[in-house]
């Protein structure tokens, strides 16, 4: 905390206290990272080795969970399986030893798909229609423009459960109920008022003598936004995409209430893996490593324009 | 659109090099206000028809006693029986407590050790980029997801938490039951939200602290005021409208709880943990009760949306300051 005692400038922190903030910050980043390093542990276990006590750090990696997640396996009597002809696969082999042979695929590939489709469909559209709104939004003068702002942003307070109802009641009477169409205008409903904040912030920063300068060489308005006014703002409109595209892919409520079936995304669907006598830990773990991956990706692309993404752009870095 | 877009860029084409602009406009008949209206309505309409139409519809079921799973039944409508039902509910009055409890807690933890982390991030040690990165990721991941693999982490026999905690501090890992004993499971919620939110909390503070000049902490060296006394005086009132935001983002938020609650402890045991969301969900799923859990649903947002009103008053107040 002190900062007198150094030959910088004065509010620069000294070198102790910055090893001692490092050593903080550092031990804290690792303690959060436990979880995600058991998540993946788990994993690579075989499902004894991830219930047993204590808990084991050093263990024969398995591919078992990633078997299990992603077979559904029938229980034979040990003479049925020696019967079987020669094992063609690595879960094959596993499956084998425990007494059990895989009847087919499990669910957890068409849940993934379509935790794909629904995220990045919404994200489209409700990127499209964010930049559309938000050019509007920031250049031409729009009657009740704060009022619509503040309307849009106000969609968001709503508990999804409490909008669920009617939805639920509506896509009934629309036979939107368990689609990935009903999923994806809902995703894109919730994620077109960020997108709008964001983008609006992302736009008003590019000049408008940009445009102005298109227009009087000839361009038409609509030619400006797509020729000048586009290519400008396509770091925001990535940054914007990808928290759309968080958003859609980790959100469970509405996927809960609203999918049962054919359009069920990963979330809800993940928790319901369940092998032999409880949950199956390893296969679960697994699961889970594949959903989280390509979010600690995008993370990782994310991390200078997350501040604006996450308090709709109320907030600059 | 696109056809009409092409059609127009290739008349626009067609005579944009030689005709004045003015010209050109009136030729294609678009003024900047169709345009305008062009760009706005479609995000505009999909809203008023998956936000405020089902909003409208939620209003009007709240005055009556229709139930979902009897679509054909007459519907009546029973005007203010359903409001006063949800408001002498003790249930009811019992979630939003639970709730207010968890909105509590999260929050103070969430904005203290955020704070810190914050404040210490911005002394730029070596490597603070990389950290901070790292301490960010729980927030981008799902929490219903990540919440359902905490309570593996939460098993007393076999779980990494309980073995921790036994190994810090002696008690038997059998008696660390964090979702199965009613007085740790709202406390083992708690944990879990603070791990994946307080990377926000630190985010707009860091925010809010970059944001303060070095000009103010040069002219308080000069006058040779003690860290303490600066950081009283300038750190913790320039950043607050900073955290003040921060506060109101995870209230809204946590007011909402719904999926990482319903993974890990699904309101129980008995109904400690359950929450205004999952009352409102097994009112409105599982006793079909439609009407009484509309007319919770617009109580709850009626609550959020005059609470963050009030409180964006207090936020403006403390910036003008």
């Amino acid at each position: 905390m002190s900062c007198a005692n150094s030959a910088h400038s004065v509010v620069e922190p000294s070198f102790t206290s910055k090893r001692i903030a490092g050593a903080i910050v550092i031990l804290y980043a690792l303690i959060t990272l436990i979880p995600l390093v058991w998540i993946f542990l788990t994993s690579i276990k075989s499902p004894p080795d991830s219930i047993s006590y204590p808990p084991k750090i050093v263990f024969t990696p398995s591919l078992e969970g990633y078997c299990n997640l992603l077979t559904t396996r029938t229980r034979q009597t040990p003479e049925y399986i020696a019967s079987l002809p020669e094992p063609t696969g690595t879960c094959d082999e596993v499956t084998r030893k425990r007494n059990m042979v895989i009847a087919g695929p499990s669910n957890f590939l068409p849940r993934f798909f379509n935790s794909l489709l629904i995220a990045f469909g919404s994200t489209f559209l409700a990127v499209l229609l964010g930049t559309m709104a938000a050019y509007g939004f920031s250049r031409f003068r729009v009657p009740l423009a704060d009022d619509l702002l503040f309307f849009i942003l106000s969609t968001r307070m709503m508990p999804p459960i409490a909008v669920a109802i009617p939805i639920y009641l509506m896509y009934r009477e629309l036979g939107l109920s368990d689609t990935a169409l009903g999923m994806i205008l809902l995703y894109t409903a919730v994620n077109v008022s960020l997108a709008v904040w964001l983008l609006k912030g992302f736009i008003d920063e590019i000049p408008r003598e940009y445009e102005e300068a298109a227009m009087i060489d000839g361009y038409t308005r609509l030619q400006a936004f797509r020729k000048v006014v586009l290519p400008q703002a396509t770091t925001g409109i990535a940054a914007t995409a990808i928290f759309c595209l968080i958003f859609a892919w980790n959100e469970y409520a509405f996927a809960a209430l609203l999918t049962s079936g054919s359009a069920q995304t990963a979330p809800p669907f993940i928790p319901t893996i369940i092998g032999e006598g409880g949950q199956d830990w390893p296969a679960v773990a697994a699961g889970t490593t594949i959903f989280l991956i390509p979010i600690l990706v995008f993370t990782i692309l994310l991390r200078k324009q997350l501040l604006r993404g996450i308090t709709f752009g109320a907030v600059r870095k | 659109m696109n056809i009409s877009n092409s059609i127009v860029e290739k008349a626009a084409d067609a005579t944009a090099k030689v005709t004045p602009i003015s010209v050109v406009r009136r030729v294609r008949g678009l003024s900047d206000r169709a345009i305008a209206w062009l760009f706005i309505a479609p995000a505009i309409v999909l809203l008023l028809a998956i936000n405020i139409f089902p909003l409208i519809w939620a209003i009007y079921l709240s005055f009556t006693n229709y139930r979902a799973n009897r679509p054909n039944a007459a519907v009546e409508g029973v005007g203010l029986r359903n409001y006063e039902r949800v408001l002498t509910d003790p249930d009811i009055w019992q979630a939003m407590q639970t709730t207010a409890h968890f909105v509590f807690w999260t929050i103070v933890l969430q904005t203290v050790i955020g704070f810190t982390l914050a404040y210490l991030i911005d002394r730029k040690f070596r490597g603070h980029a990389f950290w901070t990165t790292i301490i960010l990721i729980p927030m981008m991941l799902s929490p219903a997801v990540v919440g359902n693999f905490w309570r593996f982490l939460y098993e007393p026999q076999i779980g990494l938490f309980a073995y921790a905690v036994s190994w810090l501090t002696g008690i038997a890992t059998s008696d660390i039951r964090m979702l199965g004993d009613v007085s740790l499971a709202p406390w083992a919620i708690i944990i879990v939200d603070t791990w994946m939110w307080t990377p926000y909390v630190m985010l707009i503070c860091l925010a809010g602290l970059r944001s303060i000049p070095d000009y103010i902490y040069e002219a308080a060296e000069v006058d040779r005021a003690s860290p303490w006394r600066q950081f009283w005086s300038i750190t913790v009132p320039m950043a607050l409208p900073f955290i003040m935001l921060a506060v109101l983002f995870r209230g809204i938020e946590n007011f909402k709880m719904f999926d990482m609650v319903t993974l890990l402890t699904g309101g129980g045991p008995g109904s400690v943990t359950e929450v205004a969301s999952i009352t409102l969900k097994r009112a409105a799923f599982e006793s079909w009760a439609t009407g009484r859990a509309s007319a919770f649903a617009i109580v709850l947002f009626v609550a959020v949306f005059g609470l963050a009103n009030i409180y964006v008053r207090a936020l403006n107040k403390v910036k003008q300051r």
